[in-house]
């Protein structure tokens, strides 16, 4: 049983029909909010996985479906749904990770009151990127995306009574935002350069090569190719998105969602959707690449953005003490990895990085929130510890996670997207900084992975709630398990002896390697892994943490360094002092224009008309009105003096007869009888 | 004198007398009785004129004035009733006192 692209809608739209459901659903109804999740999620995957069938019966085709959304001018906006490997394999992982981290939110979100809410927008969240995953229109992808920004806002602020919480909700989207404004320009420009917002459309499409072709002719200045700027345009939204520099420093803000959002955001949606987007429209953003002697191309700004934000993410994460954080900036790190991946051509290497990390990204940070929630909400590790024995099954899979983010050789899947990654940046030839990065990445990776496994897991508790925490119920641990053995077992359908996974998403047979080929390198690497791995136990696990307030070895050697990358490198100051002091002094001029110049304009123009309006009273008072009110003056004296006569005795008009007929008669008499 | 310029003597002395009476008086009745006068001098002036003058048709002075003192008569219930209800308002019937219908 296979699913044509045409009903590609199906699998986002059931997650959607709950999230619907959900906010119909009265707060007592738990039971049915959550079943309403779970099974929009479990649908999802189901269709998912035949979709999966659909496209890898014919990897090389773009099957696509596509309808006219409403008609505009003379020409229609036309949206559609796109199958193929990368879109399957994406709604894939999106629907199980989510799946699973849905079921972990039964127990983890069991005592919150809002538990209703929470699954209403967790379904929402999911459908977004399910959205934006099957998009065949960059409109309908932007569509998701944004939907995506709310329901991260709604769930990082959460708990919006924390201000704190409300405060992160805030930074990130208005960070993301930033990126948007990018995304939708690059749209626009998109938009008007081909005439189509559609990635594949038997020809006319921006992914295929006739409008390709017009994108990459050299048309700005300098000889810039316009599908340059877009790509660069794109790239912001992505940044954005995914936590690149310099637009990550909402990332680390966001674990002050619950857990599962931080699982969810960091491994299945959002993050990923920044990488997706330029996965998914490479051709465009590589187009440039023809034009060799354009003065830069997008890769090239996409791989060094990528080279900063792994260095800056790992080596942040070395110097956080609380237990999302490190994984928020282990995150961010391996964003720049992927974004690397994709700058040195390999959007096949960051795919599969984006597939193994959102595994074992997903288990980390459900093991995290077991034990969290196994600790009362305990979030620093100097007041963890000794966990080992306490959490036999946490242990093991927060373990298996770390090893696969560390990149422990051969078994686990982080270990082969890595070399995937590394062998590309080695392939690149415009630079070797890529490479160099991404060994010294895997160094410091291995090392804070360490250090937060033995912190956290190691030595005595530190703390009343460490002393007392307990394995989880197993609604928590059985989704731990299935991400442990999905973060050990999707390494496998990418190893260079078996690249299933590579055959499937460029479509076309990639003729297996024996792993020894390119050996430096891998060899090289596994000893850097036993390097930072080495150094972390010497400095954190043989001898572990005695107290709380105990200092960090790399902090007793390097105080300032330690605080200074503890500081988050002192960027969201740096923010602060250049780009919110320019803000606010813009709003301080905006207010002095407004006030004064503005203000006194339209307040001199009032006073123009006031006068007017003062000559007008004048006018009508002095002439008009006076005029008449001197001819009704006139009318009433008149009135007056006649009224004299008006005695209302009757012997006076009598009188007044009687004279008046005697002076008649004697005219009549004088007059001769004329 | 002939007759007709006797008569017609007589009764310009009885208008004058009713107009006096009905000018000077200050008593309702009296003003009416000054009316009453008037109207009889131009009565005696049909009558004189009728017996003295052309003869036209056998008694239409007569007819005429009959006419005259019934509407006469019924003026004088009319004025009569106007009295009394100048009565009623103000308590006496002093026709000078009677200004209320000034604007």
């Amino acid at each position: 049983m296979n699913l044509p692209a045409a009903q590609l809608w199906i699998i986002p739209a059931l997650p959607l029909l709950a999230a619907g459901l959900g906010a119909l659903t009265p707060r007592p109804a738990r039971r049915f909010a959550a079943a309403a999740a779970i099974a929009g999620m479990a649908g999802a995957l189901i269709f998912s996985i035949l979709a999966l069938r659909s496209a890898a019966a014919d990897p090389s085709a773009h099957s696509f479906s596509n309808f006219a959304w409403f008609d505009l001018g003379h020409g229609a906006v036309t949206l559609g749904w796109l199958l193929d490997p990368l879109s399957a394999l994406m709604c894939a992982m999106v629907s199980l990770v989510g799946l699973l981290i849905f079921i972990f939110s039964l127990g983890y979100m069991d005592a919150d009151e809002n538990f209703t809410r929470f699954f209403c927008f967790l379904s929402l969240f999911a459908s977004a990127m399910l959205g934006v995953v099957i998009a065949n229109s960059l409109l309908l992808l932007f569509v998701g995306w944004e939907v995506m920004g709310l329901a991260s806002y709604l769930l990082i602020g959460f708990w919006f009574h924390n201000p704190v919480a409300a405060a992160a909700a805030k930074k990130a989207f208005i960070t993301t935002r930033i990126g948007d404004l990018g995304f939708l320009l690059g749209l626009v420009w998109l938009y008007n350069a081909t005439g189509s917002t559609l990635l594949y459309d038997g020809g006319r499409g921006v992914l295929e090569a006739g409008p390709l072709g017009g994108l990459a002719m050299p048309a700005l200045a300098g000889g810039m190719a316009a599908s340059t700027g877009i790509g660069l345009l794109l790239f912001c939204g992505a940044a954005g998105k995914s936590g690149q520099f310099p637009l990550h420093v909402w990332l680390p803000d966001a674990m002050e969602g619950p857990t599962p959002v931080s699982a969810l955001i960091h491994a299945a949606t959002m993050v990923a959707a920044g990488v997706f987007l330029i996965a998914r429209v490479f051709p465009l953003v590589s187009a440039d690449l023809t034009q060799a002697a354009a003065p830069i191309h997008a890769l090239t700004v996409v791989a060094a953005i990528g080279v900063i934000t792994a260095l800056l993410g790992a080596s942040i994460a070395v110097a956080q003490r609380d237990l999302k954080r490190v994984l928020a900036f282990s995150t961010i790190s391996q964003l720049g990895y992927m974004m690397l991946a994709l700058g040195v051509g390999s959007w096949v290497a960051a795919v599969f990085h984006l597939l193994t990390h959102a595994f074992f990204k997903a288990l980390l940070f459900l093991s995290a929130g077991s034990v969290i929630h196994a600790s009362h909400h305990e979030q620093d590790i100097r007041r963890l510890g000794g966990l080992r024995g306490r959490m036999r099954t946490t242990f093991a899979t927060f373990a298996v996670g770390m090893m696969a983010l560390a990149g422990v050789p051969f078994l686990f899947s982080g270990f082969w997207s890595k070399e995937a990654i590394l062998h590309a940046a080695l392939e690149w030839n415009v630079s070797t900084l890529p490479l160099y990065a991404g060994l010294a990445g895997v160094i410091l990776t291995a090392f804070y992975m360490t250090r937060l496994l033995c912190e956290v897991f190691c030595g005595a508790p530190r703390s009343e709630a460490a002393a007392h925490a307990h394995e989880s119920p197993a609604v928590i641990t059985i989704p731990l398990v299935i991400l442990a053995v999905g973060s050990i077992g999707l390494g496998f359908l990418g190893t260079p002896a078996w690249p299933w996974l590579q055959s499937q998403l460029t479509g076309e047979t990639v003729a297996a390697r024996s792993i020894l080929e390119g050996g430096g390198l891998t060899v090289l690497s596994i000893v850097l892994v036993a390097i930072g791995i080495g150094s972390g136990w010497a400095l954190y696990g043989r001898r572990p943490r005695a107290t709380e307030s105990a200092p960090d070895p790399v902090e007793a050697a390097a105080p300032g360094l330690f605080t200074f990358l503890g500081a988050r490198m002192k960027i969201d100051e740096a923010y602060a002092a250049t780009l919110g002091r320019l803000n606010s002094l813009g709003a301080a001029l905006a207010d002095f224009l407004d006030r004064r110049l503005w203000g006194g304009l339209v307040s001199l123009l009032g006073r123009i008309g006031e006068g007017a309006g003062l000559m007008n009273t004048g006018a009508d008072e002095a002439g008009i009105n006076a005029a008449f009110d001197a001819v009704s003056g006139g009318l009433r004296r008149t009135g007056q003096a006649y009224s004299r006569a008006q005695t209302g005795s009757g012997q006076g008009y009598l009188r007044a007869l009687a004279v008046a007929f005697v002076v008649l008669a004697f005219l009549v008499l004088m007059g001769g009888g004329r | 004198m002939s007759p007709l310029h006797l008569c017609l003597a007589f009764s310009s002395l009885l208008f004058a007398v009713g107009l006096t009476g009905a000018l000077a008086r200050g008593n309702s009745i009296l003003v009416l009785l000054g009316l009453e006068l008037m109207l009889n001098a131009a009565n005696l002036n049909f009558i004189a004129f009728w017996r003295f003058g052309p003869h036209g048709s056998p008694a239409t002075g007569v007819v005429f004035v009959l006419f005259a003192i019934a509407v006469a008569a019924a003026e004088t219930a009319v004025g009569l009733a106007l009295i009394i209800s100048m009565y009623r308002h103000q308590r006496n019937i002093r026709l000078p006192e009677a200004t209320r219908l000034k604007g």
